[in-house]
C-alpha cells in the first residue's frame, strides 16, 4: 500500500506528517511512501532529501490524494480534503473529532477510515504515538522562549559589574505535558520557577523538574486524575476560589505566567483574571497556551500578541508547534509511523485495522461507513490508580518504640533460646559419661561457629560454599584411614572403597571450587 | 609419632576449615579461603596417615591419588550447567562412605568384645580405643554409629535421586508410591525399633535392616520432591553428610571429624532456610513435596500474550539506557550464558546500564546463576541480590526475563489464593517494558499461570533462549 503525505493546506501551517527519516522506517514496514511536492519545505526537508529517502515525490495535492491508499497528515482536514477519500483510502491526522460534526459525517459518507491522532489512549503502551503529548512538549518549550522574546529581561539572576539583575520569577499554570516542558525549559534557563496543578499527586513531578509547587490551603477529596485518562477534572467552585486568590497573591511577584490548563472538550478555564493582569508589574510576560480554546486569560487574543495598558504583554498564539516546525514535523512523523507499526503488525504493507485492539479502536472516529466516536472505555485500565490513603507517617518517637520493642523480643528470643539449650546440655551431661561431654561440646561449639560464620557467606558464592563443603565433609576419610589397619579383609575392604570415594570427592570438590571461584571477576 | 602430635595438626585443621568456610563472605577472599581448606584437608590426612591408629598406609596412599585421578577429571570436564547434579553425585560418596565406616566399626567392635582381656592389650590402632570404652560408653557408641549409617544411608539414596533427577536421568516430577508419607513414617519407626533391638544385642542384623529401611526412605523422600525444590533438596542433603560424619566423628571419638560435620551440617541447614525462606514455604512442606492446597480459586488472567520478534527486542534495547536481565533455570537449560554474557557486552559497549537480577531460588542449586554469568565472564558486580534491585525495576527502560517464570510471577503479590502468595518475587512488571523469552506459552514448573506475561507491558520473545539471544545479538552491534 502507499502512504502519502501532502501539503498542509491551512494558513501559517508549517508541520509535515512524513520526514525522509520516518518514510525509511515506513519503507520497512513493507509501504511506499509519496509526498506532495513542496509539503516539507517550510519544515526544513527538501523534496531532493525525499527523493534521497526513496519517497514518491507527487506534483499535485489531487494526485497524491488520489494515488495514496494511506493519507498522512497534520492538520484537521478540510471539506475539499474530505471529498477527496473513498471507502479504500485510510485517513490519519488531528480531527478534533469532539467538535467536528460535518468532518466526520462527511468521512463517514465517503466510507473512509479516519484515524484521528488526538484520541490516542492515554496509556502506557500508546505514549509512542500520543502526537498531543509530543506536541504540548514542544508547545511547552516555546512558550518559555517566546516569553523570553518578549520579556525585556534576563531569566538568571547575576551579579556584574554592571550591577545585579535579579532571576526572572516565572509561574506556570497547569503541569501536564507542556506545563512540564515548560518548567524544564525556565528552569535551565536560570528563572526562579513555581508551578501549579490541581492535581496535588503530581507535585512530585514539579519538583522533580525543579520548580517549587504551589500549594493551596484547601481540603478536598481531590478528583483522581486516573480516572478521567489522565486529564485534570473539573473542580468545585471553593476550590476555585481558593486557587483564584493564591493567584492574586502571587501577580504582583511573577514576571512571566505561562497558562496550559485544559479540559478536554469544554472551554478553558479562566484563570488569569483581569484584575491579577492589571496587579502585575509593567514588561511582564503572559503566554497563553489555552487560547485556541478562549484562553486561561480572559484578555488574551488567539493567534495575536497584545499589549495591556498597564504594559503587559499577552501572547496568544496557537500556532507554537509550527513556530519550530523541523522538530514537531520529526516527532509528528514518528508518532505516525508508530501507529502505522501497530497497525501492519504482520510488516507486509497491509493495513490490518484491528478495532480489538484499545489504541486503534479508541484512535478510529469513521470506520466502514460507521462513526466510531466517542469510543467505549479501553479494556485495560493502564494509568494506576493514585493510593487512596498515604499510610501514616511515624514520628522519630514511634519508631524508636518500636525498635526498642523489636529489640526486646530478639533479647527475649535469643535469651529463651538460650536458655533452653543450656538446661537440655546440662540434661545430657548428668546422664552421659565424661569421655562423650568431652566430644559432645567439641560438636554444639562447631555448631555454633558453623551458624555464625555461615550467615555472612555473600548469596552469589552459595554454589562454591556447596562444593566446598561438599570436598570437607569428605574428612570422614579419617574414620577410614584409622580403621583400614585394623583387623579382618572385610574391614579392610570396606575402608579401603571408603578411601578410594572420599578421595575423588576431596580433588573433585576442591577443585570444582577453586574453577568456580576464578571465574568470578570484578568488571 | 604420637598423640599430641595429631590432635594439634587437628586444631590446625579446623581452624582452617572454619577460616574456609568464613572467606567465601566476598568472591576475592574466597579465592584464598579454598586454599586454606585443601591446606586443611592435606594436614589432616596426614596427620591420620602417621598418627596412631593407622595402619596400611600404603594402601591409602595409593587409593587417595586414584581417586584423586578421578575426582580431577570430574572436575575439570564438568560443565558449570552441570554443577547441580555433581555436587548431588560427590555428596551420594560422602553418605556411602559414612555408611562403610559406620559398618567397619561395628564390625570391629563386636571383634573387640568377644576378646578376652589378654589379647585386648595386644591390640592395636582403632581396636585399642574400642577396647578401653566400658558398658554405657559402649551403648552411646552403638546410637552414635547406628545414627551415622542411618543418616550416611539416606544421604546416599537421596543424593542418588538427586543426581537423577538433576541429570534428567529421572522425570523430575513429585512421585510417590501409593502409601506416600505413611511409608516414610513407617521406615522410621522401623528404624527406631531396630535402634532398640540393636542397642540390646548388638547383632548384625537390626543394623542391616535399618540401613534397608534408610535407605528406602532417602530414595523415597527426595522422588516425592519436584523438581524446582532442588536448591533445597541439594543444601539439605549438603546437611545430611556433615551429620553423618559427626555422628561417625562421634563413634570413632575424633574431634576433627565432628567439628568438620557440625561446621558442613550447620552450612547446608542455613543455606536450607534460606532457600525456604526465599520461597515463602515451611521447610517441613517443601521436603513433604508439593505445594499446599490453595485458600480458594485462583485469579483469572485477562488479556492475551503478545509476542515480538528480535528486531523489535532490539530497536527496544536500543532507546533503552536502563537494562535488567532476569535469568532463570531455562537460561542454564539452553546453555545461553554465553550469549547473554555477550549481549550484556555489547549493551555496556553503547554506554547502557545492565545489570542481573538473582531470585535466591533462581536455578536448581544455591547461586547457580552467579556461577553460570561468572562462567561467562559476566563481572560479579553487576549481579544483584533480589532485594538489592527490587526497588530500581520503576526506573528500568527494559526488563529481560530469559527462562524464569515463578520468581518473576506477580500472582504472588496480586492474588492472595495463589499457591506462591507471599513469595518474595522480582517485581520486573513496574519497569516499563519486559521481554519474556520462553520456549512456549506453557506454565512454570508449579504449573501456575503467570499473569506477567499478559501484562500490557510485557512482550513475549519465544523460542529457545540461546536461538533467540542468537537472533537478537546478530542485530545489535
Amino acid at each position: 500500500m502507499k502512504i502519502g503525505t501532502p501539503k498542509e493546506v491551512f494558513d501559517g501551517e508549517n508541520r509535515v506528517a512524513m520526514t525522509p527519516d520516518s518514510a525509511r522506517q515506513l519503507q520497512k514496514l513493507g509501504y511506499e511512501c509519496a509526498v506532495e511536492s513542496g509539503a516539507g519545505l517550510a519544515a526544513g526537508f527538501s523534496d531532493a532529501a525525499y527523493e534521497e529517502a526513496g519517497v514518491e515525490v507527487v506534483k499535485t495535492a489531487a494526485a497524491l490524494w488520489k494515488e495514496a491508499d494511506i493519507i498522512a497528515k497534520v492538520r484537521q482536514p478540510n471539506a475539499t480534503e474530505l471529498k477527496r477519500l473513498n471507502k479504500e483510502k485510510t485517513l490519519i491526522s488531528f480531527f478534533n473529532p469532539g467538535g467536528n460534526e460535518e468532518g466526520m459525517a462527511l468521512a463517514k459518507a465517503k466510507g473512509a477510515n479516519v484515524i484521528a491522532m488526538e484520541m490516542v489512549p492515554r496509556i502506557s503502551r500508546a505514549q509512542k504515538m500520543d502526537a498531543l503529548s509530543s506536541m504540548a512538549n514542544i508547545a511547552g518549550y516555546r512558550a518559555v522562549i517566546e516569553a523570553g522574546n518578549n520579556f525585556g529581561r534576563f531569566f538568571t539572576g547575576q551579579v556584574t559589574a554592571a550591577g545585579k539583575v535579579p532571576p526572572a520569577k516565572v509561574l506556570v499554570v497547569g503541569a501536564g505535558v507542556a506545563g512540564l516542558a515548560a518548567i524544564g525549559t525556565s528552569t535551565s534557563l536560570g528563572a526562579i520557577t513555581l508551578a501549579f496543578d490541581v492535581r496535588p499527586e503530581v507535585a512530585e513531578q514539579v519538583e522533580s523538574m525543579g520548580a517549587e509547587f504551589v500549594y493551596l490551603d484547601f481540603e478536598e477529596e481531590g478528583g483522581d486524575g486516573a480516572a478521567t485518562g489522565g486529564y485534570a477534572p473539573v473542580q468545585s467552585d471553593e476550590f476555585r476560589e481558593a486557587q483564584l486568590a493564591k493567584f492574586r497573591e502571587l501577580a504582583p511577584e511573577v514576571d512571566i505566567v505561562i497558562t496550559t490548563a485544559l479540559i478536554p472538550n469544554r472551554e478553558a478555564p479562566e484563570l488569569w483574571t483581569k484584575d491579577m493582569v492589571e496587579a502585575m508589574k509593567p514588561g511582564s510576560v503572559i503566554v497563553d497556551l489555552a487560547a485556541e480554546k478562549g484562553g486561561n486569560c480572559k484578555l488574551t487574543v488567539a493567534d495575536e500578541k497584545i499589549v495591556t495598558d498597564n504594559g503587559v504583554t499577552i501572547v496568544g498564539y496557537t500556532d507554537f508547534p509550527s513556530r519550530m516546525a523541523a522538530q514537531s514535523s520529526s516527532l509528528y512523523a514518528t508518532n505516525i509511523r508508530h501507529m502505522m507499526a501497530d497497525l501492519t503488525p504482520e510488516k507486509d504493507g497491509q493495513i490490518n485495522h484491528d478495532m480489538e485492539d484499545d489504541v486503534i479502536r479508541g484512535a478510529t472516529v469513521t470506520f466502514e461507513g460507521e462513526i466510531t466516536f466517542p469510543p467505549p472505555p479501553p479494556k485495560v485500565q493502564a494509568i494506576a490508580a493514585q493510593p487512596k490513603k498515604e499510610v501514616k507517617e511515624l514520628t522519630p518517637e514511634e519508631i524508636r518504640a518500636q525498635e526498642v520493642a523489636a529489640f526486646k523480643q530478639q533479647t527475649k528470643n535469643q535469651v529463651t533460646l538460650l536458655t533452653v539449650g543450656a538446661v537440655l546440655l546440662l540434661g545430657v551431661g548428668l546422664v552421659a559419661p565424661a569421655s562423650f561431654m568431652q566430644h559432645f561440646i567439641v560438636f554444639v561449639l562447631s555448631v555454633f561457629v558453623g551458624f555464625q560464620v555461615i550467615w555472612n557467606v555473600a548469596h552469589s558464592l552459595h554454589t562454591p560454599l556447596m562444593a566446598v563443603t561438599n570436598a570437607i565433609s569428605s574428612i570422614i576419610i579419617l574414620g577410614a584411614l584409622m580403621q583400614i589397619g585394623s583387623g579382618s579383609f572385610l574391614v579392610i575392604l570396606l575402608a579401603a572403597l571408603s578411601v578410594f570415594m572420599t578421595g575423588i570427592n576431596i580433588f573433585g570438590g576442591f577443585l570444582v571450587t577453586r574453577r568456580m571461584l576464578a571465574m568470578f571477576q570484578k568488571s | 609419632m604420637d598423640f599430641g602430635f595429631t590432635t594439634a595438626a587437628y586444631v590446625v585443621a579446623a581452624v582452617l576449615f572454619i577460616l574456609s568456610l568464613g572467606g567465601l563472605s566476598g568472591q576475592e577472599s574466597a579465592k584464598r579461603a579454598v586454599w586454606y581448606g585443601i591446606v586443611g584437608m592435606g594436614l589432616a590426612v596426614f596427620a591420620t596417615l602417621i598418627g596412631p591408629g593407622a595402619g596400611l598406609w600404603w594402601l591409602s596412599i595409593l587409593l587417595i591419588p586414584a581417586g584423586g585421578i578421578i575426582g580431577y577429571q570430574l572436575a575439570n570436564r564438568v560443565q558449570m550447567t552441570q554443577m547441580p547434579e555433581l555436587v548431588a553425585a560427590m555428596h551420594s560418596l560422602v553418605g556411602l562412605a559414612a555408611v562403610f565406616v559406620g559398618f567397619i566399626a561395628h564390625i570391629e567392635l563386636g571383634r573387640v568384645l568377644a576378646m578376652g582381656a589378654e589379647e585386648k592389650k595386644a591390640l592395636e590402632g582403632f581396636a585399642k580405643l574400642l577396647a578401653k570404652k566400658d558398658g554405657v560408653e559402649i551403648g552411646i557408641l552403638r546410637v552414635e554409629l547406628f545414627l551415622g549409617i542411618f543418616i550416611g544411608a539416606v544421604t546416599f539414596t537421596g543424593s542418588v535421586v538427586a543426581y537423577g533427577k538433576l541429570a534428567g536421568k529421572l522425570t523430575s516430577a513429585a512421585t510417590k508410591l501409593p502409601g506416600g508419607h505413611a511409608l516414610n513414617a513407617g521406615a522410621a519407626i522401623l528404624s527406631l525399633i531396630t535402634l532398640i533391638w540393636y542397642c540390646n544385642t548388638g547383632g548384625f542384623l537390626p543394623l542391616a535392616i535399618m540401613t534397608i529401611a534408610a535407605l528406602f526412605i532417602g530414595y523415597h523422600l527426595i522422588m516425592g520432591i519436584g523438581g524446582a525444590d532442588m536448591p533445597v533438596v541439594v543444601s539439605m542433603l549438603n546437611s545430611y553428610s556433615g551429620w553423618a560424619a559427626a555422628a561417625i566423628g562421634f563413634s570413632l571419638g575424633n574431634d576433627l571429624l565432628i567439628v568438620v560435620g557440625a561446621l558442613v551440617g550447620s552450612s547446608g541447614a542455613i543455606l536450607s532456610y534460606i532457600m525456604c525462606k526465599a520461597m515463602n514455604r515451611s521447610f517441613i512442606s517443601v521436603i513433604l513435596g508439593g505445594f499446599g492446597g490453595a485458600a480458594g480459586p485462583a485469579m483469572e488472567v485477562e488479556g492475551e500474550q503478545i509476542a515480538i520478534d528480535a528486531d523489535g527486542v532490539a530497536t527496544a534495547l536500543e532507546e533503552a539506557d536502563s537494562i535488567v536481565i532476569i535469568p532463570g533455570y531455562g537460561m542454564a537449560v539452553a546453555q545461553a550464558q554465553q550469549n547473554v554474557a555477550e549481549l550484556t557486552r555489547r549493551l555496556r559497549a553503547k554506554g547502557k546500564t545492565v545489570r542481573f537480577a538473582i531470585h535466591p531460588v533462581a536455578g536448581r542449586l544455591p547461586g547457580h546463576m552467579n556461577v553460570l554469568l561468572a562462567e561467562a565472564k559476566v563481572p560479579y558486580d553487576i549481579v544483584l541480590e533480589m532485594d538489592e534491585i527490587n526497588d530500581d525495576f520503576p526506573e528500568t527502560d527494559v526488563s529481560i526475563v530469559i527462562g524464569s517464570n515463578d520468581i518473576v510471577n506477580p500472582a504472588a503479590q496480586e492474588d492472595p489464593n495463589s499457591p506462591i502468595a507471599g513469595m518474595p518475587v522480582l517485581e520486573c512488571w513496574k519497569s516499563k517494558q519486559v521481554f519474556v523469552s520462553k520456549r512456549g506459552q506453557g506454565t512454570g514448573y508449579s504449573g501456575i499461570e503467570n499473569p506477567l506475561f499478559f501484562k500490557e507491558n510485557t512482550r513475549m520473545f519465544y523460542g529457545d533462549a540461546k536461538k533467540s539471544l542468537d537472533d537478537l545479538l546478530t542485530r545489535i552491534s
